[in-house]
C-alpha cells in the first residue's frame, strides 16, 4: 500500500466512557456522521445493559421491560467498527500514555469523551443502610427497591424533588403506601415558586401520597410498626418499611480527578464552549460536565452537547455550547407539572400575573420582564396544556397579547391559543434533537406525510416524548395548508374511518363484507386490519350468528373459534355466568367439564371460571355439554359485552339499600353479545361501599336510597381510568335507556379498538356533551338509538348453540381435517395439581426463534 | 356455503408426485384448514374469488410462537401480496412463497397443491 495513503486513512482510536442516553446519543450522532471513516469506536459502561431510557424509569414497575426501555436496538453496537464493553468499567484514564485502563487491560486513545453522568447523592445520615438507603438511578436500582418492596407496606423518599416525586411513583406502583419527605418548605423547589409547591402538595396528598415539608432526617433506627423508623428534628418521626435517597445529584466526575483534569467549583468536570476539558483531547458532555459553574441535569441540554462533540470530532461546524433552557414539562404521579425559563421570576423588573383554582388545586403563574412585552418564565401546575404555547411565546420572543393574563385563564375564557401556524420557521418544537418547525416542514415538502415517517426522519418526539402534541399539530396543519388531506384510512383496502365505515353500514344496509368492500373498498381480499373491523361494525349493527358463513373468515381467530387461543395453539373456554351468581348444579357441571377433558382452571376477575388447554376438535363437544348443562357462551373471546360484576346486594347484604344481583342479571341478559369497537365491562354495586369495583368499568351502577347512580367511562388494565358520575338516583327503566343510548352512541362515534375511556376524552365538548346527548337528547338521537338496541337485543342467540346445530359450522373444528389425531406438538406438564403448558426450556421439541443477542 | 364449482389447476411448480390430503368439500372459502401429511401439519387456504391463485398449502408451525396455528390465521393482501396473520403475535407471512414482512429470518415452508376432480392434492417432490 501507498504509505502517503495509508498515513492520510490512519485511523484513530475514539473512546467514550459511559453508555447513558448521553453517551448514546452521541455514539449515534458519531455514526450517523460517518465518524467510523475516521476513527475506531469503543464505547465502555460500567452497567451491564445497554442504554436506556431513565426519563420513563418508572413505567418498569408498570409493565415496561428493560430491553423494551433500551434507547435502540442493539444492531447499532454490532456495525463494524463499534465496539461496545458492558460491565466494564475504567477504572483510570492515563493522560501521559493517553490510554485507557479498565481490569481487562488499556486501550491508548487519541480521542476521549467522558459520558459518565453523574450519581444519586446521599446525605450522610446515622443509621441509613440495605433497604433504608436505596437510591433511584439504574435499572439494578429499580430490581433492588423492587426486591425490596416485596415485604412492604410503606416506602418513603427522601426529596422532594423532580426525580424524587418519580420515585414515589414508582413506589405507588408496586402498591406500597408512599410518603415524601422534604428537606425544603415547598416540592420542587428548584422549578416551582411557592404557589406552585403548594398546589402540588395537596393535588399529590388527594392521590393519598403522604408530603413532609421542612423535614431533615436526623438518623434511622428500628421501628416499632415498620421496619425502620426515620428520626426528625423536634421529636418527630415517621415509620417505613423502606427508604428511597433521591436528595439530588452530583457529577461523576471521578475519573476526571484521578487523571487531574480541572473540577468546577460544584463538582463535574470544567468544559468549554466546545465542551473540551482542559486537556485538548478530552471531551466531557451530559451530567458530568460543568459548564459556566453549573451542571445540567436534564437530557436535552446534555443531547445538545452530545451532538456538538459528535460534529467536531468529525470536523463539520457546530454551533458552540452557550447553556441550555432548563424548561421541562412533566407529569409527576400523574399530576402535570411545567417550569418554564424564570419560573421564580428572579430577573431584575420582572413581574406575574397568577391563576389559582383551589377546587382543582390548579396553579398557573406567568412571568413577563420589565417591558411587559414578553414571556421570560412560567410554572404549571395541574393542567399542561398551556405548556407549548408559553414555551413558544419565550424562545420565541413573541409579543405578549392585550391581555396576557389571558394565556393562563381557563380555555373556556376564550384564551388565544398559539395555532400552530402562528410559529415561525425558527421556533424549537423538539428541544431533545433540536428539531425546528422549518425542519419539519422540509421534511413534509420532501415528502413526508405519515408522522411515524416524520418522526424517524427528523428525530423530533423520540427523546422525552414531550413534544407529541406539538408536533402533531404542527405535522397536521402543514399538511392542511399544502393541500394534502390528513389520512385517517383504516388500511389500505378503505379510505374510511372506522366511523365512516359505521354510517355507511348502517344507511346503506350493507350486511356482508364483501359488498362493503365492493362499494366502498379496494381490491377483493382485505386484511387482517379491516375484517375484524367491519365484522364488529356488522354485528353491532345487525347481530348476525358470527358463525354464518360470509362473515366466518371476518373474525379473528378466537371470534371465529369462539375461543381464546392461548400462546400454545389451545383454547379457553368461558361460560356465561351472569352477574356471577351460579347454582351448585352448575357449578358440578363446570367440574365435571373440566375434569373430563382435563382443563385447567381459574376464577377471572369478571366473576366466571376460565377453562384452558382445549384443542380445536374438542371445543365442540365441551360446549356441547355445557350447554345440556344450561350455560351460553360468555363472549368473552369477542370485542364485546364481557361480564357484568356485582355485589351479592339487599337480600343478604346488612348494608346494601337495592338488590344489585338481580339489575346486574337484567344488564347482562340485555347487552349479552352485543359486539363493540371494544370490550365492554360492566359492575353493580348494591351500596356505596362500592365492593362490585363499578368505578373501574366501561358502565358502573351503584345503588343509592332512591335508585341507582349511573357512572360511565372506566377501566382498568394498562391505564386505569376512573369512571365519571353521569347521571344520579335514576329508576330501573331510566337507568337502561341511558344505558342503551350511551352503548350505541359509542359503537358508532368510536374508532376501532377505542375503549369507551379514550373515546370518551376525545370527545369534544367532553362529559358534559354527552350528558346533553344522552340525558337531554340535545341531537335528537335518542330514540333511534334505543330501536337500534332494541333490534341488538332481539336478535341475540347463544352462537355456540347455532353453531352445534349446524355440522357446516362444525367443519372447522378438526384440529386435522383428514386425520383424527390430536396436534402431536402439544405437551402438558403437572403443576400444582393441574395441568399447564410445558415451556420450551422444559423440553426442547418447541423450538423459538432465535434471539439476536 | 359457496363453493367454486370451477376445477382450475393451482400449482406453485411442477411436480411428479401429488398424494391426495383431502375434499374439496373439506376447504373453507377464504379461510383455512390443516391436513396432517406424513409427519408435516400443512395449512390449506381456499380463495375462490381471489386475483391468481385460489389455493395455497403452507407450513401450519408459527416459529415466533413455537405453536401450529397458522391454518388459523386471517387471510388479507398486503400492498398487492396475499398473505396470513399468524393469530398469536399477528405477523404476516406471504402464501406464495412464505416469506415474513415483518422478520425475514422466519420463512414458512410452501407445497405445490391442486385441485384435482374434487379433491386436494399436494405435490411431494
Amino acid at each position: 500500500m501507498n504509505s502517503n495513503v495509508a498515513a492520510l486513512n490512519k485511523v484513530q482510536t475514539l473512546i467514550v466512557i459511559g453508555n447513558g442516553m448521553v453517551g448514546h446519543h452521541c455514539v449515534e450522532q458519531l455514526i450517523e456522521r460517518g465518524a467510523l471513516d475516521q476513527y475506531r469506536l469503543h464505547v465502555f459502561s460500567e452497567e451491564p445493559m445497554r442504554a436506556y431510557d431513565r426519563v420513563h424509569l418508572s413505567e418498569y414497575f408498570s409493565g415496561r421491560d428493560a430491553e423494551s426501555l433500551a434507547l435502540s436496538d442493539a444492531s447499532l453496537y454490532q456495525t463494524p467498527g463499534v465496539t461496545l464493553h458492558l460491565g466494564v468499567p475504567v477504572l483510570e484514564i492515563d493522560r501521559t500514555r493517553r490510554q485507557v485502563i479498565t481490569a481487562q487491560g488499556s486501550i491508548p486513545y487519541d480521542k476521549l469523551v467522558l459520558a459518565t453522568g453523574s450519581y444519586p447523592f446521599v446525605p450522610p445520615v446515622e443509621g441509613a443502610e440495605g433497604d433504608s438507603r436505596l437510591v433511584y438511578r439504574t435499572l439494578e436500582d429499580l430490581d433492588a427497591i423492587r426486591a425490596a418492596a416485596a415485604n412492604a407496606r410503606r416506602g418513603v423518599v427522601v426529596g422532594g424533588g423532580l426525580l424524587g416525586l418519580e420515585a414515589a411513583n414508582a413506589l405507588k406502583s408496586l402498591g406500597l403506601e408512599a410518603h415524601v419527605v422534604e428537606f425544603a418548605p415547598r416540592l420542587m423547589p428548584v422549578q416551582l415558586d411557592a404557589m406552585g409547591g403548594l398546589a402540588l402538595k395537596s393535588q399529590i396528598e388527594r392521590l393519598g401520597v403522604g408530603v413532609h415539608l421542612s423535614r431533615s432526617t436526623q438518623s434511622i433506627s428500628a421501628g416499632e410498626e415498620y421496619r425502620y423508623r426515620m428520626n426528625f428534628a423536634n421529636d418527630e418521626f415517621l415509620e417505613t418499611d423502606l427508604i428511597v435517597f433521591s436528595a439530588g445529584i452530583r457529577a461523576q466526575d471521578a475519573l476526571a480527578r484521578q487523571c487531574a483534569l480541572e473540577i468546577g467549583p460544584r463538582g463535574g468536570v470544567v468544559i468549554n464552549d466546545e465542551c473540551l476539558t482542559s486537556d485538548p483531547d478530552i471531551y466531557a458532555i451530559g451530567e458530568c460536565a460543568s459548564w459556566n459553574g453549573g451542571l445540567f441535569g436534564l437530557v436535552a441540554p446534555g443531547y445538545q452537547m452530545a451532538r456538538g462533540v459528535a460534529a467536531r470530532l468529525c470536523n463539520d461546524t457546530a454551533e458552540p455550547f452557550l447553556g441550555a433552557d432548563m424548561s421541562t414539562k412533566l407529569k409527576l404521579l400523574g399530576v402535570d407539572v411545567g417550569s418554564i425559563g424564570d419560573a421564580h421570576g428572579n430577573t431584575p423588573g420582572a413581574r406575574s400575573y397568577q391563576f389559582i383554582d383551589e377546587t382543582t388545586a390548579s396553579y398557573r403563574r406567568l412571568v413577563v420582564d420589565a417591558s411587559g412585552k414578553h414571556v421570560i418564565g412560567a410554572v404549571l401546575v395541574g393542567d399542561n396544556s398551556y405548556y407549548d404555547t408559553l414555551l413558544q411565546y419565550m424562545q420565541n420572543a413573541i409579543a405578549l397579547p392585550a391581555e396576557p393574563a389571558s394565556l393562563i385563564l381557563p380555555s373556556s375564557e376564550g384564551a388565544p391559543t398559539l395555532g400552530p401556524g402562528a410559529l415561525p420557521e425558527s421556533a424549537t418544537v423538539c428541544s431533545c434533537h433540536n428539531v425546528t418547525k422549518g425542519s419539519i416542514c422540509s421534511a413534509i415538502d420532501g415528502g413526508c406525510a405519515d408522522l411515524g415517517l416524520l418522526k424517524s426522519q427528523t428525530k423530533a418526539c423520540t427523546g422525552c416524548g414531550g413534544c407529541a402534541g406539538l408536533l402533531k399539530q404542527v405535522f397536521e396543519h402543514e399538511l392542511i395548508a399544502r393541500g394534502v388531506s390528513v389520512d385517517k384510512s383504516l388500511c389500505e383496502h378503505f379510505a374510511y374511518t372506522r366511523q365512516e365505515l359505521y354510517a355507511l353500514v348502517r344507511v346503506e344496509g350493507v350486511i356482508t363484507f364483501e359488498e362493503l368492500l365492493a362499494k366502498h373498498g379496494r381490491g377483493h381480499t382485505g386484511c387482517d386490519v379491516c375484517k375484524p373491523a367491519v365484522g364488529s361494525i356488522l354485528a353491532s349493527c345487525w347481530n348476525q350468528p358470527i358463525m354464518d358463513a360470509s362473515l366466518v373468515p371476518l373474525q379473528d381467530t378466537n371470534d371465529t373459534f369462539m375461543a381464546n387461543m392461548q400462546k400454545n395453539g389451545t383454547y379457553s373456554v368461558v361460560p356465561r355466568i351472569p352477574g356471577g351468581e351460579i347454582t351448585a348444579d352448575k357449578l358440578i357441571a363446570i367440574g365435571v367439564v373440566a375434569k373430563k377433558y382435563d382443563l385447567y382452571t381459574k376464577i377471572t376477575g369478571g366473576q366466571r371460571i376460565d377453562l384452558f388447554g382445549a384443542q380445536l376438535h374438542e371445543l365442540p363437544d365441551i360446549w356441547a355439554e355445557l350447554i345440556e348443562a344450561g350455560f351460553e357462551t360468555g363472549h368473552a373471546y369477542g370485542k364485546s359485552t364481557r361480564t357484568v360484576k356485582s355485589c351479592v346486594g339487599s337480600t343478604w347484604c346488612r348494608y346494601g339499600v337495592q338488590d344489585s344481583v338481580q339489575m346486574a342479571l337484567t344488564i347482562e341478559d340485555r347487552y349479552k353479545g352485543l359486539r363493540s369497537p371494544h370490550k365492554l365491562k360492566f359492575a353493580v354495586s348494591g351500596c356505596t361501599r362500592e365492593c362490585a369495583e363499578a368505578q373501574s368499568k366501561d358502565v358502573g351502577v351503584i345503588a343509592t336510597e332512591k335508585g341507582w347512580n349511573l357512572y360511565i367511562a372506566g377501566n382498568g388494565g394498562m391505564r386505569p381510568r376512573h369512571a365519571e358520575l353521569f347521571a344520579t338516583d335514576l329508576d330501573d327503566a331510566t337507568l337502561i335507556r341511558y344505558i342503551d343510548r350511551f352503548l350505541m352512541f359509542y359503537i358508532r362515534t368510536a374508532d376501532k379498538l377505542q375503549r369507551t375511556s379514550v373515546w370518551r376524552e376525545s370527545l369534544e365538548g367532553g362529559l358534559d356533551f354527552l350528558k346533553e346527548v344522552i340525558i337531554n337528547d340535545s341531537l335528537g338521537l335518542g330514540a333511534e338509538l334505543e330501536s337500534q338496541m332494541q333490534l341488538v337485543v332481539d336478535r341475540y342467540e347463544c352462537e355456540w348453540a347455532n353453531a352445534l346445530k349446524d355440522p357446516e359450522k362444525l367443519k372447522r373444528f378438526r384440529t386435522f381435517v383428514n386425520d383424527k389425531r390430536p396436534d402431536p406438538d402439544i405437551h402438558f406438564v403437572q403443576e400444582r395439581g393441574q395441568r399447564r403448558p410445558i415451556m420450551a426450556a422444559e423440553l426442547n421439541l418447541i423450538p423459538v426463534t432465535e434471539e439476536i443477542a | 356455503m359457496s363453493q367454486s364449482t370451477t376445477q382450475r389447476i393451482d400449482s406453485l411448480a411442477d411436480s411428479d408426485v401429488w398424494q391426495t390430503v383431502c375434499e374439496q368439500q373439506d376447504l373453507v372459502s377464504n379461510s383455512g384448514v390443516v391436513v396432517w401429511l406424513d409427519g408435516a401439519q400443512v395449512a390449506l387456504f381456499y380463495l375462490p374469488g381471489a386475483e391468481g391463485r385460489s389455493l395455497y398449502a403452507i407450513d401450519n408451525h408459527d416459529p415466533q410462537s413455537g405453536a401450529n396455528v397458522i391454518g388459523r390465521g386471517l387471510v388479507g393482501s398486503i400492498k398487492g401480496d396475499l398473505v396470513v396473520a399468524s393469530p398469536i403475535y399477528k405477523q404476516h407471512f406471504r402464501l406464495e412463497d412464505g416469506s415474513c414482512l415483518e422478520y425475514p429470518q422466519q420463512r414458512l415452508r410452501v407445497w405445490p397443491v391442486r385441485l384435482n376432480g374434487g379433491v386436494v392434492e399436494v405435490g411431494l417432490a
